[in-house]
């Protein structure tokens, strides 16, 4: 962050004498975090900030509450607005748990130093590369990305097995994507670690040409591929499983394919939850995040909403190939948090 | 701001009413503590550019030039001021043209048609969007344009109503002998006597436009809003958004100022006995058919289509067999309402000392506190949520995340609304009314509750409604500011769209446009009474 700011400086004199007199908060370093407590207090109940959708999360936290007689105060938003509304609140959020759809948030949030550092018990639930680094706050699911592609115009082997051929004329104005998504930027971060900055600008410079359609989000997406509007969607695997669940069989036009293992389209994402340091010493809170990562929190999240299990020993969802197929060796997941970098490139070619 | 105060300052009209009221006797007290309460009220609406300022200090200076000197922030800019360009144009058309054919002419079942062409503003813009999207191949800026159009229209057409309704018909007439064609004579004669309270609707539909991210997200026409959204959403940046806000911040106050120049001084043309002369409407004949199409279109647009989605995902929803409790979405429902009311009065509350300071004692103070009450409404929601929760945290934590704090919200949000009204009601009643009633030896707390209140009671009625229809739709600042576990009817239409849940959405939207129809019928009673009155002295 500071090493961005003076290379800001340095490349631009001018603007940084201009605005010499602001100072910028600095955020608190990751290691003066508090430690989760192991003698924590117990009070019966807890507060949770979700970013996760109601209808997913909310059987799950009964469900706890059967199991353990702790009570949830859940507060439902979106992701984003929840980081946004962490930081404003600073050290007064009445927040215990951060429940976020993506990693990017909890970087976020971590950054700010509002995060407690969970305890190695559970931090080490999950392989690394599918959670933070420094354990402040875990990994719960994943998320693969993959085509969605139109069935009444195409065949599954018509869908080209790499994102990388979607700038090919054939897919001029067909395809579809999210820029502002999280999920949708993890894989250009991907896409620039895995083949060099040049190719994935090469590649955006070459979308955009195509007239790449872009959407709000990966919900918009799919159904513009359900109405025929375009032929291939760039989407995370479960929304398609929600559309069928919702939908029925029969009202999915839409069909998702995988690209072939190696290939920057994919990747997996991740969700996960962390402690707030108000809350570093609350046994409910703590309780909550090891039960996220429990068989039973594990199990839900598999057979609910057709997400990948993170905690080793359990079976992926029905019809999805193993997360080792996807688990891309040449990439380190916690290389994805440079977003900066990312939105930057975005930025120039004009998309954000 | 400053400009704003000047020019009005030096207009001769304003300078003739100053010394109209220089003839009543002074009222040094009730001036003083009109203008404290004027000044608090004020402050309190300038919460969100407080916010903005405070962030915009503790900024990386660096990072929100670079962010705000790119060329795409340009073209952002541009589109932005496009889309606000081409929604206030078009509705100032269709609103001042639906206010003539609904005030002026003799249309056959005219009270209903009054109720129907106020049904959209009972629509949530991002639901119009969301019907329109699935039922037409509309995209993009027209897509933005025909949805934020059609939703807006009633925001000009009510308030020209009413301004016709108290409209002296004296002059269109003497002009209407001299020789003029109809509409010649409407435009000189009649249009400068409305033109203020059209102008001011004009206003709240190019400040909302300037807001809205709901409906252009949908319609994937990408505007100013995306900007900032992407600075939370990608760069999780609350900084740099609160930085990019202050270009739409500095938009509205444009627009104010653009509005208070364009209006001019009140023009006292009208007054309210003389509009009690009755005047035959204008026989449409064999136009009357194509007066109906017309008044037909937009609520059509706006309503007709979002319904029409709703319906289709509801019936294919029945075929999968899954329900949605009716008591939870009563109980929403519930809820709704009476933070609605309650923000309502809250607007109410602020918006009196605000709109009688302007109306009755201009000075560059009152325009500059009731410009700064609208500026507000060109902030995107999660900005003025993020500044409440600021404000809330950093004054009353106690009340943090409680409904006294949404209701305060809503208040403030939506104030410019109420405020508006105020002024206008108050503008209206013509100062030499108060002058006989205190001639005959009434006190000035008995002129004001007898006359000026009775008389400006409808039109301040109309915009308290305006502010609980408007609160009712509201999302953005509800979800960061509810109670934790509060749902309202906005909130659980967002949870289950998220999740791709439209069947189960339904039923919510449906409620949602059901509630707001409810005081979107009361803002038409007024006129409704007023078409009863023309038609039995007719």
């Amino acid at each position: 962050m500071a090493l961005r700011r003076a290379l800001a400086a340095f490349s631009l004199p001018v603007l940084a004498l201009a605005v010499a007199g602001c100072s910028p908060e600095s955020p608190a370093p990751a290691s003066s975090a508090p430690q989760a407590s192991s003698d924590a207090v117990a009070d019966g109940t807890f507060t949770l900030y979700s970013g996760r959708e109601e209808e997913l999360v909310q059987p799950l936290i009964d469900q706890f509450t059967v199991d353990t007689g702790i009570a949830v105060e859940v507060r439902y938003a979106g992701t984003t607005e929840l980081a946004a509304l962490l930081q404003e609140e600073g050290d007064a959020s009445p927040a215990d748990v951060f429940l976020s759809q993506d990693a990017g948030a909890l970087g976020a949030v971590a950054k700010a130093g509002l995060f407690a550092l969970l305890p190695e018990a559970v931090s080490a639930a999950v392989d690394p590369g599918f959670t933070s680094t420094d354990g402040s706050w875990v990994g719960v699911t994943g998320r693969a990305r993959v085509l969605a592609y139109d069935s009444e115009a195409l065949d599954a082997d018509e869908v080209p097995a790499s994102v990388l051929d979607l700038t090919d004329p054939a897919w001029n104005g067909q395809v579809g994507i999210a820029p502002t998504n999280a999920s949708f930027q993890s894989f250009v971060t991907a896409l620039r670690v895995l083949e060099g900055e040049d190719v994935a600008r090469e590649w955006l410079d070459g979308m955009v040409a195509n007239d790449v359609q872009t959407y709000p989000k990966n919900t918009a997406i799919l159904e513009a591929v359900q109405a025929g509007e375009i032929q291939i969607g760039l989407i995370n695997h479960y929304y398609w499983y929600q559309a069928l669940a919702e939908l029925g069989e029969d009202g999915m036009r839409a069909r998702l394919s995988f690209p072939e293992a190696g290939d920057a389209g994919a990747i997996v994402n991740v969700t996960g939850a962390g402690l707030l340091a108000g809350a570093s010493d609350d046994a409910d809170a703590l309780a909550f995040i090891e039960y996220l990562v429990s068989d039973a929190g594990q199990r839900y999240f598999v057979d609910t909403t057709y997400e990948y299990p993170l905690v080793a020993g359990l079976d992926v969802p029905d019809g999805l190939p193993a997360l080792a197929d996807l688990t891309n060796t040449e990439l380190d997941l916690s290389d994805l948090d440079t977003l900066g970098d990312t939105t930057a490139l975005l930025t120039e070619v004009g998309l954000l | 701001m400053r400009i704003t105060a000047s020019r009005t300052s030096r207009s001769p009209r304003v300078r003739a009413v100053s010394l109209g009221e220089a003839r009543r006797p002074p009222a040094p007290l009730a001036r003083l503590v009109l203008t404290a309460s004027a000044v608090v009220a004020a402050g309190l609406a300038a919460i969100p550019l407080v916010y903005l300022l405070v962030r915009v200090v503790g900024a990386d200076g660096g990072e929100v030039l670079a962010a705000l000197v790119r060329p795409r922030t340009l073209e952002l800019a541009i589109n932005t001021v496009g889309l606000t360009v081409a929604v206030a144009t078009a509705c100032l058309v269709l609103g001042v043209g639906s206010a003539w054919l609904l005030g002026q002419t003799r249309l056959p079942g005219r009270r209903a048609w009054v109720v129907v062409s106020t049904l959209p503003l009972a629509v949530p813009s991002y639901v119009a969007a969301f019907g329109w999207v699935a039922l037409t191949p509309v995209r993009g800026f027209w897509g933005a344009f025909v949805v934020l159009t059609v939703c807006n229209v009633p925001l000009v057409t009510l308030p020209t109503l009413a301004a016709l309704r108290l409209a002296n018909p004296a002059h269109e007439d003497v002009a209407r002998t001299l020789g003029r064609s109809r509409a010649r004579a409407f435009l000189e004669s009649t249009w400068p006597q409305v033109r203020p309270a059209a102008l001011a609707g004009v206003l709240l539909v190019a400040l909302y436009v300037l807001s809205d991210f709901g409906a252009v997200a949908i319609m994937r026409f990408e505007v100013f809003t995306w900007a900032i959204h992407s600075a939370y959403t990608s760069q999780f940046d609350r900084t740099l958004a609160a930085a990019l806000s202050t270009v739409l911040a500095a938009m509205g106050v444009a627009l104010v100022w653009a509005e208070r120049r364009l209006r001019g001084a009140q023009a006292r043309h009208g007054s309210t006995v003389a509009a009690r002369v009755v005047r035959a409407p204008v026989r449409l004949g064999a136009w009357s058919w194509a007066a109906g199409a017309g008044l037909t279109l937009v609520p059509l647009a706006a309503v007709g289509v979002p319904l029409a989605a709703l319906l289709r995902y509801l019936t294919a929803r029945a075929s999968t067999g899954t329900r949605v409790p009716a008591s939870e979405v009563a109980a929403d429902a519930l809820s709704t309402v009476a933070l609605a009311a309650g923000g309502a009065l809250v607007a109410l509350a602020l918006a009196l000392p605000i709109g009688l300071l302007a109306a009755r004692f201009r000075s560059r103070l009152s325009a500059a506190l009731e410009s700064a009450s609208y500026v507000g409404l060109a902030l995107p929601g999660i900005v003025v949520g993020l500044s409440l929760v600021f404000f809330s945290l950093a004054v009353v934590p106690a009340l943090y995340q409680s409904v006294w704090m949404l209701a305060f919200a809503y208040g403030v949000l939506f104030l410019p609304k109420a405020v508006g009204a105020v002024r206008a009601s108050v503008e209206q009643v013509e100062p030499g009314l108060e002058d006989v009633a205190r001639s005959l030896g009434a006190t000035r707390a008995r002129v004001w509750a007898r006359v000026t209140a009775r008389i400006a009671w409808p039109g301040i009625g109309a915009g308290v409604l305006l502010v609980a229809l408007t609160a009712m739709k509201e999302l953005p600042a509800t979800l960061l500011l509810r109670p934790t576990g509060t749902d309202t009817l906005a909130t659980s239409l967002w949870r289950l769209t998220e999740s791709a849940a439209y069947g189960a959405a339904a039923p919510y939207a449906l409620v949602l446009v059901a509630v707001a129809v409810g005081p979107a019928v009361l803002l038409t009673r007024d006129a409704v009474a007023t078409v009863r009155e023309r038609r039995d002295g007719a």
